[in-house]
């Protein structure tokens, strides 16, 4: 009698089937160990000792924060307190946050737990995305602290009638349909003082944090209308 | 739940997860029209039913009706493969009702209460806010305790009864598929864990463990609508998984391009996740090869009449085939690779291959297994097809597909204005949001959907009423 094919035989394929989910498993948990490693947030230190974390620290907030063409990695990166020679975070340049740029480790870790508790209690993700993640009725909030529209020359920052960033888009956040752009409005979630702080501080963090380059030319554009 | 036909407990208490799955699909469509609504009419219930709301109730009803109708295939499919009656089925019953009431009171607090305070309190009582799976930590520790009695009742079934090939599968499925709802339960500051783990409940979920679910199902409705060989069937099971889960697992890398993470997930996540479709393709011939093989036998006998015993089902099952390849397979393949994916992702693009994929590779194969629960309820042999489950399934698949182009469309304006051209601003949104095809783009969507909701209730009445039709060989 001619041997039967291992190819038709269900014990192999089940076998292979195990085989092969267990390596591709085993494979995943690895690279989550180096994943992690790679993604835990920084520290204050790192940031004193010159070390880019592609998660900062918290601190990131007392920092100028800008978006740079990297010539090595061929895409724009975050970079922190102005760029060294190599292209990358010089960790020296300041920037006030709220009036202060000496928020101490213990006062910044507070206030970005505050914003991201609030970035999920009021439910953000559900109109917006974050790091692209998210639903598609309002704009991606990854770099949204270096929108231009917030800046010193922006349309959002005049019309909030504030003179600084973090200003402008807390009392944004804080009254949101007081100060329509489009007729698709951001509703009140009812989000305090002391919430909007937290929330721009997470979303100055978010926009340090390195996203291998996603979006690209972010708010490279200016000047242009309708695309052209 | 009159006049049944079902003498095992296991399938009673599966009509009872189908019909809440039914009642909740019905809630998803609703919701979902109202976020439609919300992108033609922008005053539309504006600060009273948010599209952050409507579109959470419309994603959380989706997710919460798949996962009953799929404990609902279980229950129902085990007495059948195992020969045994289910065990431990009055711990399931009362699961059951956990389970319902929970979905209710979180339903209710999302619709009443939507939003609270920047603190703990809103994570453990109203929502987590974070898609998908938003329910409040209390449902999350509620969800799991359920999951856990299913995946018990399941395997001392397994254990008591025939092994059989499908069980097996199951069993080492849903024990991954619950245990994966544990990574999504924690809360952290950093939003690259956050979203790093997130992932791996949703992906792990439906292009991994739910997709080997689908196969298992399929595998089921061959043998038992159409006759099929188990012996070839299981083996096209086990093929699939080896697939399924060689590809899926790793594909996992294409959430990882943009969120904080390291480099390398671009090219793993690039090349596992384009083998993704390979196994959806596998599928799909293997379904079409079996029937034809299966009506070719009849067909050699000299009889001219079909090989399947429930029509509508099938139906389901042939349109989940090719649903699964098209819409996880082929919508997800054009904008999985990060060099495209830099600009799709997060746009309308994103959002069409959702609906599709939702639809093609879920929705389709569960409606299929309601259908069986009407044959078997009503102790029909050959189930055939009504006016209305034409009308149904004409009109949810052509309004699915009809609101997967017009969201392709209005998607092409998203990824080109708003992401290539103005680099993502708030005022890129908005130029693209203004274009033609997406603003016409979602007046078809909302049409489309209205035509899917239409066809939703012509799916719910017949399923509640052709038991009695005359058109059935009983």
């Amino acid at each position: 009698m001619a041997k039967r094919s291992v190819w038709s035989d269900n014990r192999f394929w089940q076998r292979t089937a195990a085989w092969i989910t267990g390596f591709a498993s085993v494979l995943l948990i690895w690279l989550t160990f180096d994943t992690s490693a790679q993604i835990s947030m920084g520290t204050d230190a790192d940031i004193q000792n010159g070390v880019t974390k592609r998660v900062p620290a918290p601190t990131v907030i007392n920092y100028k924060v800008t978006y740079e063409f990297n010539k090595k990695r061929q895409h724009e990166i975050p970079v922190i307190g102005g760029m060294n020679a190599e292209g990358t975070s010089a960790f020296q340049e300041k920037e006030k946050f709220f009036g202060r740029d000496d928020w101490s480790e213990a006062e910044a870790a507070e206030l970005l737990r505050l914003g991201k508790l609030g970035s999920q209690a009021k439910n953000c993700m559900n109109c917006h995305t974050l790091l692209g993640n998210g639903a598609y009725y309002a704009p991606d909030l990854t770099k949204a602290w270096l929108d231009p529209a917030w800046g010193p020359n922006g349309s959002m920052q005049a019309m909030t009638g504030k003179s600084t960033k973090e200003e402008a888009m807390a009392e944004f956040l804080q009254h949101p349909s007081q100060y329509p752009t489009h007729a698709r409005m951001m509703p009140n979630l009812g989000i305090t003082a002391e919430e909007a702080k937290g929330l721009v501080a997470f979303l100055k963090h978010m926009a340090s944090i390195d996203s291998n380059g996603f979006p690209r030319n972010f708010g490279k554009m200016q000047g242009a209308v309708n695309g052209k | 739940m009159a006049n049944s036909y079902l003498k095992s407990e296991s399938k009673k208490l599966a009509t009872w997860y189908f019909t809440v799955a039914a009642i909740l699909f019905g809630a998803q469509l609703l919701f979902g029209l109202v976020a439609a609504a919300q992108y033609v009419i922008p005053g539309f219930l504006f600060e009273l039913l948010d599209f952050s709301v409507s579109r959470m109730l419309h994603i959380n009803a989706l997710v919460v009706w798949m996962v009953f109708a799929m404990f609902g295939s279980v229950y129902w499919l085990l007495p059948d493969e195992t020969g045994i009656e289910t065990v431990g089925i009055g711990m399931g019953k009362l699961l059951f009702w956990i389970f319902t009431a929970a979905v209710t009171v979180v339903v209710l607090v999302y619709l009443f209460i939507q939003v609270g305070p920047a603190d703990e309190t809103t994570i453990w009582f109203i929502n987590e806010g974070r898609e998908y799976i938003e329910a409040p930590r209390w449902a999350d520790l509620g969800i799991t305790v359920v999951a856990l009695g299913f995946v018990a009742n399941l395997f001392m079934t397994g254990m008591k009864g025939n092994r059989s090939g499908i069980v097996t599968v199951l069993m080492a499925d849903m024990i991954a598929f619950a245990g994966l709802y544990l990574t999504g339960m924690f809360y952290t500051d950093n939003i690259s864990i956050d979203q790093f783990w997130w992932w791996w409940v949703i992906h792990l979920w439906v292009e991994a463990t739910w997709e080997v679910f689908v196969g298992s199902i399929a595998a089921y409705g061959l043998i038992t609508m159409i006759g099929a060989h188990r012996k070839v069937v299981e083996m096209w099971l086990w093929i699939e998984v080896t697939m399924l889960f060689g590809s899926g697992i790793l594909g996992l890398g294409h959430h990882y391009f943009w969120i904080g993470t390291p480099e390398y997930w671009w090219e793993i996540g690039a090349l596992f996740s384009a083998l993704e479709p390979l196994p959806l393709v596998a599928m799909f011939i293997h379904v079409l090869y079996d029937w034809g093989k299966m009506q070719g036998e009849e067909d050699a006998k000299g009889q001219a009449i079909s090989v399947i015993t429930n029509k509508p089902a099938f139906t389901w099952f042939v349109l989940n085939a090719f649903g699964n390849f098209l819409g996880a397979g082929i919508w997800g393949f054009f904008h999985t690779l990060p060099q495209v994916n830099l600009y799709t992702h997060g746009t309308q693009f994103t959002s069409a291959h959702g609906h599709l994929a939702f639809f093609g590779a879920y929705a389709t194969i569960l409606v299929g297994m309601m259908y069986m629960a009407v044959q078997g309820k009503n102790g029909i042999k050959i189930l055939n097809n009504t006016r209305s489950t034409i009308f149904a399934t004409s009109m949810i698949v052509g309004g699915v597909v009809g609101m997967t182009v017009a969201l392709t469309i209005a998607g092409y304006s998203d990824v080109i204005i708003s992401r290539a051209q103005m680099g993502a601003t708030w005022a890129g949104y908005f130029d693209a949001q203004a274009t033609t095809w997406l603003t016409q783009g979602m007046i078809w969507r909302l049409l489309m959907g209205v035509i899917t909701f239409v066809g939703f209730l012509f799916l719910a009445k017949d399923l509640l009423t052709t038991g009695k039709s005359a058109n059935h060989v009983r």
